[in-house]
């Protein structure tokens, strides 16, 4: 099955082109990319006039709640909303029941995505056994089963001793160890952003300091490592200045941000919205300036959604009682373009970067995030001049609790493929 | 017919109130003063309504007090306890609303320990929602019960200084009294330790203080808050014996307040903890006279709050 | 709703006469005025049982207790009213017990109004006797209720209104019928 994409605009940062080009693609790799390419007989056309063609974006930080939550998310549904979004690589988290910390579960995770055909998969496995901190996991042999990084997400290794060991341990499998910072004996049973609003409101804070604390151990650490590290979901400031100075020394650390850190700020929770309690809580407008600014300078590297949804029962709740987390597979792409390329603070080769390219090389994906002949055909094809309207309705997520529902601007996806395939079209 | 002018839905907090509507609550609340001095302190203003009392934290006295304020408007009442837990392990909270509006009631009286509980309530409920304290968010009536003390006690509202004492941080009563007193135009000091009173409340245009003696000199009002000893487990402070050596208030420090100074207390007092027991007994204590007001300030909200008019009107 | 009005029924000097009428009525029907005692109805009505209190005073040299007494409570469409009225002051500082009580208003109409004043009165207390003074008796009762002593009796159609206005809150005293300038 031949697919010729015809006459689109392609940003890649990876072969730093932005050009108007004809891509060939045979079965599901890309055969050929030319400024001018004619249609071969029998070849599936897509006249891409207007559109803009990016290396397949990758998510790395979603949780598809298989095996286990089936209820909230499954790989299926999960997947689906992936190339809805324009997503056609998505790394799962491990904090599934049982825990991603053996190969078994690794290979599960792989082999159902597989059958649903659609977006990649790539399973993060545990880095602690059962997420507990205390004995690290059979890295290799989950490396071996496909794990593409480590991490204990939702918890942080409060042992600093346990992540040295992790960070030593992992630099032999060149894979990241993803640290969910956050010092849970200063978060405590914090709600949000620790400060005028959490006391006006009356809810129990979680401090900056609590991302901050670890952010600054695991530099230290790393810089006598020097293994892979990378800090996820970052949401203040001084976290940013933070990586900002490791990153100048020379300390190899990378670094994500979520749409929600990046677009919203606490002031979002005092109607005590369920939807807006997330973790970590979304911070001041000066923290999510200073974090929009890091992913200005290149402090960091990727925009990840920590797509992390729940029913509609656990979030129609108490805001104490509802659980923490949004969704966002379906709304990432077109609110950072509207937000944050159409409003010029970041060019659009920078947003294909944060999504595509930074996070294939950081979870180590050396054939993805990149348009290359040869590698395989995974594009995310965007329609800049369409507007879009995030609603429920359209949702293919099984979960509702996404904090841009009723957004509006410009900027949908209009194809995305999958090794050759085309996985989504809008219109479908 | 005047109408009273009041057009809340709810009784979410004070924050939601303005000055005018806070005064006009505490004229009706007048009102039914003079209610309870009578043989008869009952009027049929809420007959054939139903109140719901919704407590999911144990307050004996807020419960009461309600309750008596319905009955008084000759209000139909249903007492639903239940504690958090088991609401936890069980219904939802929305299952409970759902089932008890079955009932039809019109007001849903509601104490919590989650802050924005009855905030919640109003996302899907009919009925009006009366916050009887959420979490350490905000307890309403209690600062309206205190306003209307001070304002009997002083023949005004405005024009007064208050100090706040002890526990800011948990203290939904701080919070209320905070909000209403700076809609008055009342400064207000806040006094603790630093644990206990973030500096951030100066941006919400308080005064914090360490000193309790410094905190209350030249008030009119000084507002002691309870103290719980599991606040020392937490770590805010490490022992009880060190807090009430820096925050009891007794007759010397209280010397410091105005001439004509009041003290006040939420309940339940510790006695020799945050409040020396002859002083809290002295007549410069308006302690039971906030508990009698609180039911003329119940049955005021109550009065108030905009129901649906009955569907036989139309 | 806006309203003119549609013709003046007494001038001052009338409600001079009434008002001296009324009072001797009152004294008249009660030989006892040591246990007697006014009750006027917020608001109109505690005006006019003042002035039928001055009028006693000048000619029996005693000055009767006089309670003001708020209904709203007690209304009987309470549960109609999206927003409850505004409840203004009761002071009854005399005990009913046992008293001869004269209950006074502005105007009666349906009624309600004195039904939701008489149960206010028998929750303080149990009077010996209640009798009803109103300046304007307009018709259209509801209920059956009938005033002991009246300043005048006006019929009027349902839409109309009648405003008994005093110099002390209206700046003068007349009697007017309004009606609605459109309906």
């Amino acid at each position: 099955m031949k697919l010729l994409i015809k006459n689109g605009r392609l940003v890649d940062p990876h072969s730093r082109v932005d050009d108007t080009v004809d891509i060939q693609i045979d079965g599901s790799v890309i055969q050929n990319i030319q400024p001018r390419l004619e249609p071969e007989k029998g070849c599936r056309v897509i006249d891409a006039a207007g559109l803009v063609v990016c290396p397949g974006f990758v998510d790395m930080h979603v949780h598809l709640r298989e095996p286990g939550n089936e209820n909230k998310e499954t790989i299926q549904s999960g997947v689906e909303a992936a190339v809805h979004g324009g997503f056609t690589s998505v790394a799962c988290m491990p904090n599934t029941k049982p825990v991603n910390d053996n190969r078994s579960v690794t290979e599960y995770i792989i082999a159902r995505a597989r059958k649903c055909g659609l977006a990649n998969v790539f399973p993060v496995a545990a880095i602690s056994m059962g997420l507990e901190g205390k004995n690290i996991t059979e890295m290799a042999d989950l490396a071996a089963g496909g794990a593409v990084g480590f991490s204990d997400d939702g918890r942080c290794v409060m042992s600093a001793d346990l992540i040295r060991k992790a960070l030593e341990y992992c630099r032999m499998l060149d894979l990241p160890i993803i640290e969910h910072p956050e010092d849970h004996s200063i978060s405590g049973e914090g709600l949000v952003n620790e400060g005028l609003i959490s006391y006006k409101y009356g809810m129990r804070g979680i401090l900056n300091a609590a991302e901050e604390v670890i952010v600054a151990r695991d530099i230290i650490l790393q810089d006598r490592i020097r293994s892979r590290l990378h800090l996820t979901h970052i949401s203040t400031s001084r976290a940013v200045e933070l990586i900002r100075d490791a990153k100048s020394n020379g300390i190899p650390v990378t670094a994500d941000a979520t749409p929600h850190h990046l677009l919203l700020n606490e002031e979002k929770i005092t109607t005590y919205d369920t939807v807006y309690k997330v973790k970590p809580p979304l911070r001041t407008e000066a923290d999510r300036l200073g974090l929009v600014e890091g992913v200005r300078d290149g402090t960091i590297d990727c925009i990840a959604s920590d797509h992390a949804p729940h029913t509609r029962d656990e979030k129609d709740k108490e805001f104490e009682y509802a659980p923490f987390g949004a969704i966002g597979l379906e709304s990432t792409v077109s609110v950072i373009y509207d937000r944050l390329v159409r409003t010029r603070i970041i060019s659009l080769n920078r947003m294909v970067e944060l999504m595509s390219t930074n996070p294939a090389r950081i979870l180590n994906l050396k054939d993805r995030g990149q348009v290359t002949r040869g590698k395989p055909a995974d594009l995310t094809v965007l329609d800049l001049n369409r507007r879009f309207s995030i609603h429920e309705a359209a949702f293919r997520s099984k979960a509702n609790n996404c904090p841009f529902l009723k957004w509006e601007g410009m900027g949908k996806v209009a194809f995305t493929i999958v090794g050759g395939k085309v996985v989504y079209a809008s219109g479908d | 017919m005047e109408t009273s002018g009041f057009n809340q839905r709810h009784l979410l907090g004070i924050d939601h109130l303005s000055a005018s509507e806070i005064d006009l609550i505490l004229d009706t609340a007048d009102s039914f003063v003079e209610v309870s001095t009578r043989n008869i302190k009952k009027v049929p203003a809420l007959k054939g309504r139903t109140v719901v009392n919704l407590f999911f934290e144990n307050s004996t006295r807020t419960r009461s007090s309600f309750e008596i304020a319905a009955k008084r408007l000759s209000a139909d009442l249903i007492n639903f306890n239940s504690s958090v837990s088991s609401l936890k392990k069980g219904e939802s909270l929305k299952d409970t609303v759902l089932t008890l509006e079955a009932m039809n009631p019109h007001i849903i009286v509601i104490r919590h320990s989650a802050a924005g509980a009855p905030r919640y309530l109003t996302t899907f409920a009919r009925s009006c929602i009366v916050n009887a304290g959420d979490g350490f968010h905000e307890h309403p009536t209690q600062a309206l019960l205190d306003a209307l003390t001070i304002r009997q006690r002083f023949g005004k509202l405005r024009g007064l200084k208050i100090a706040v004492v002890g526990d800011i941080l948990h203290s939904r009563v701080a919070r209320s009294n905070l909000i209403l007193h700076q809609k008055m135009g009342n400064p207000v000091n806040l006094v603790g330790p630093p644990s206990l009173v973030p500096l951030e409340f100066e941006r919400m245009g308080a005064r914090v203080f360490y000193d309790l003696k410094a905190g209350v000199k030249d008030v009119d009002i000084v507002m002691m808050l309870r103290v719980q000893e599991e606040r020392g487990a937490g770590n805010y402070f490490p022992s009880i014996r060190e807090y009430r050596r820096l925050f009891e208030i007794n007759a010397e420090v209280f010397a410091t307040a105005a001439p004509d100074a009041i003290i006040m207390h939420p309940g339940p007092l510790n006695r020799d903890v945050e409040i020396e027991t002859s002083l809290a007994d002295s007549d410069r204590s308006v302690i039971l006279q906030q508990v009698n007001n609180g039911i003329a300030v119940r049955m005021a909200v109550l009065y108030l709050l905009k129901g649906e008019s009955n569907e036989a009107a139309h | 709703m806006e309203e003119k009005t549609k013709a003046k029924i007494m001038d001052s000097r009338k409600m001079e006469r009434a008002f001296a009428r009324m009072s001797m009525e009152i004294l008249e029907r009660n030989r006892d005025a040591g246990s007697l005692a006014l009750i006027g109805i917020q608001t109109k009505g505690v005006f006019v049982a003042r002035r039928i209190r001055a009028q006693i005073q000048a000619l029996e040299k005693v000055e009767l207790p006089l309670g003001i007494l708020d209904i709203t409570l007690f209304r009987d469409d309470l549960h109609l009213q999206e927003h409850h009225p505004k409840v203004e002051k009761t002071e009854i500082d005399f005990s009913v017990e046992n008293r001869h009580i004269v209950l006074i208003d502005d105007v009666v109409f349906t009624g309600r109004t004195i039904r939701a004043a008489m149960d206010s009165i028998f929750e303080l207390g149990r009077p010996a006797s209640i009798q009803l003074a109103v300046f304007i008796d307009r018709g259209h009762r509801e209920l059956p209720i009938c005033p002991d002593f009246k300043g005048k009796y006006l019929p009027t159609a349902r839409r109309e209104r009648v405003n008994v206005m005093l110099k002390e809150v209206d700046g003068s005293d007349q009697v007017l019928i309004m009606e609605p300038t459109r309906f």
